[in-house]
């Protein structure tokens, strides 16, 4: 249903090892606009690392990543390779929102400070314009309450949710999800979790490192199963959960049932 | 026993000279804080002649006492000729200000290892945000490194600020009439040891409560997710 969209984000034969580990072998993925792509894998599959090179926290070693038809430009400076021109990459970046795992809020700005933060200092808005939006996105992910809070004073799935208001308020082309969930207590995963369904629902563009099957199933429109290195496979929810996957994959979501 | 008229005559002299030692401080310590910063750029910047250089000076600064370091800079260099006919001689041949940069160049040495320790206490995950979301440069520094490793560098910093004010001292060693430089004329002319430099330890005191008060007023203001979360304004 999104064939016909124009492609957001784009890489293509991602290559990256550190030392004689090869964690990216040729990786390849392409989301179109109002994608909602679920990668998933086993820890060490490379799932993480592949979406740090898309937006260059990582450099791969090979391989092009696109970013709304704009190729990220690297060179190889004394053997190793780095982007050619920082301020495409800082450029990039702007367009594309990341989640952490670990959410990465500023500790010494409010709620409120981190959500205005890019919008104020990146891409130089008007302050007063830039709050009135944050505080529309605050309301949307359930906690504008707590605007004038610190990170610390949040839980944890609050955090989640201000840093995903964080990504959104500068109005992204596609947003990295790097295992949203995972650091947090079982009982909060909900409220995130419902957050970016309710994101996919609107049609935003995501990319979604994740351990959260249900999310993949029901919520992604593609899959991505990453398995050391490699797109082991990829496809829709229904194709890969209705039985033409590969071995790897069945074996990969019985290991989760079993749990 | 308590001469209330020779201890206030003795106050007025020495705070007439309070001015002079706050001036070194707050020179030295405007300078030092440039050169620490310098310092400490080098020692994280990653380039490694920069690094040893930076080393280098910590040890020799930091190693050495300030003492001899200002007799150095005040006697030491005026042995050579070279220096009084240079253009040098002018700010060298004032004690004021051969005491003020050897006490800039020392605390220059002591701070620039806190910078330090501030700026790598700064989590890497925070720099990582900034620049997913397109910070670098002096963007990043000043918006979420500076303010992060200042938090992180103040309390130690604080020690270094209250140990200069009392380093001013020294400065009475090569001339110039600071607090202890005129407490020191005042018991050579009366002998009174005691009462003169207890009243010129209670300006000391003084001083450094001041600056202990400043200094805790603005690791509060710099610190606020530290503290209970503040009522909601009424909406």
């Amino acid at each position: 249903m999104t064939r016909e969209m124009p492609v957001a984000l784009a890489a293509r034969d991602i290559w990256k090892s550190y030392g004689t580990l090869e964690v990216l072998k040729g990786v390849s993925l392409e989301a179109h606009e109002g994608d909602v792509i679920s990668v998933l894998g086993a820890s060490g599959s490379g799932k993480s690392t592949l979406l740090r090179c898309i937006n260059m926290l990582e450099v791969p070693d090979r391989g092009e990543v696109t970013v709304d038809g704009e190729p990220i430009r690297l060179r190889l400076h004394r053997g190793r390779r780095e982007p050619a021109d920082r301020r495409q990459v800082d450029r990039i970046r702007a367009k594309l929102g990341m989640v952490f795992q670990g959410f990465n809020l500023w500790s010494h700005l409010t709620v409120l400070g981190n959500v205005i933060e890019g919008p104020v200092h990146v891409q130089r808005r008007p302050r007063g314009e830039c709050i009135a939006e944050a505080e529309a996105l605050l309301e949307k992910v359930g906690i504008a309450a707590k605007r004038h809070h610190y990170p610390a004073h949040l839980s944890g799935g609050q955090q989640q949710r201000a840093a995903i208001a964080r990504a959104l308020a500068m109005n992204p082309k596609a947003i990295l999800f790097d295992e949203p969930t995972s650091a947090l207590d079982p009982e909060l995963v909900g409220e995130v979790l419902r957050v970016m369904r309710a994101l996919a629902e609107e049609g935003r563009t995501m990319l979604v490192v994740t351990h959260e099957i249900g999310f993949a199933r029901h919520v992604s429109n593609r899959l991505l199963f990453m398995h050391r290195g490699e797109v082991a496979a990829a496809g829709t929810p229904e194709e890969l959960f209705g039985g033409v996957a590969p071995e790897q994959f069945r074996q990969f979501i019985a290991g989760y049932h079993q749990r | 026993m308590i001469d209330a008229g020779f201890l206030l005559g003795t106050m007025r002299q020495l705070l007439a000279a309070v001015p002079t030692t706050l001036a070194l401080f707050a020179l030295s310590v405007s300078i030092g804080a440039v050169i620490a910063g310098l310092l400490a750029w080098a020692r994280v910047g990653g380039h490694p002649l920069l690094d040893r250089f930076a080393r280098g000076y910590i040890f020799v600064f930091r190693g050495s006492p300030l003492l001899i370091q200002m007799f150095l800079i005040y006697y030491g260099l005026s042995q050579f000729p070279a220096v009084r006919h240079s253009p040098a001689w002018l700010v060298l041949r004032e004690p004021f200000n051969c005491a003020v940069i050897s006490l800039a160049l020392c605390t220059g040495g002591y701070a620039a290892e806190i910078f330090r320790g501030g700026l790598q206490a700064v989590p890497h995950t925070a720099i990582e945000a900034a620049r997913a979301s397109g910070m670098s440069g002096l963007l990043l520094f000043r918006r979420i490194i500076a303010p992060l490793a200042a938090r992180a560098a103040l309390p130690a910093y604080s020690t270094e600020l209250v140990l200069m004010v009392k380093s001013t001292a020294l400065a009475s060693l090569v001339t110039v009439w600071e607090v202890t430089g005129v407490a020191q004329r005042i018991i050579t002319h009366t002998y009174r040891t005691m009462e003169v430099f207890l009243c010129a330890a209670a300006i000391y005191l003084v001083l450094n409560v001041a600056l202990v008060r400043l200094l805790m007023l603005l690791e509060w203001r710099l610190s606020p997710d530290l503290r209970a979360p503040r009522p909601l304004p009424a909406a």
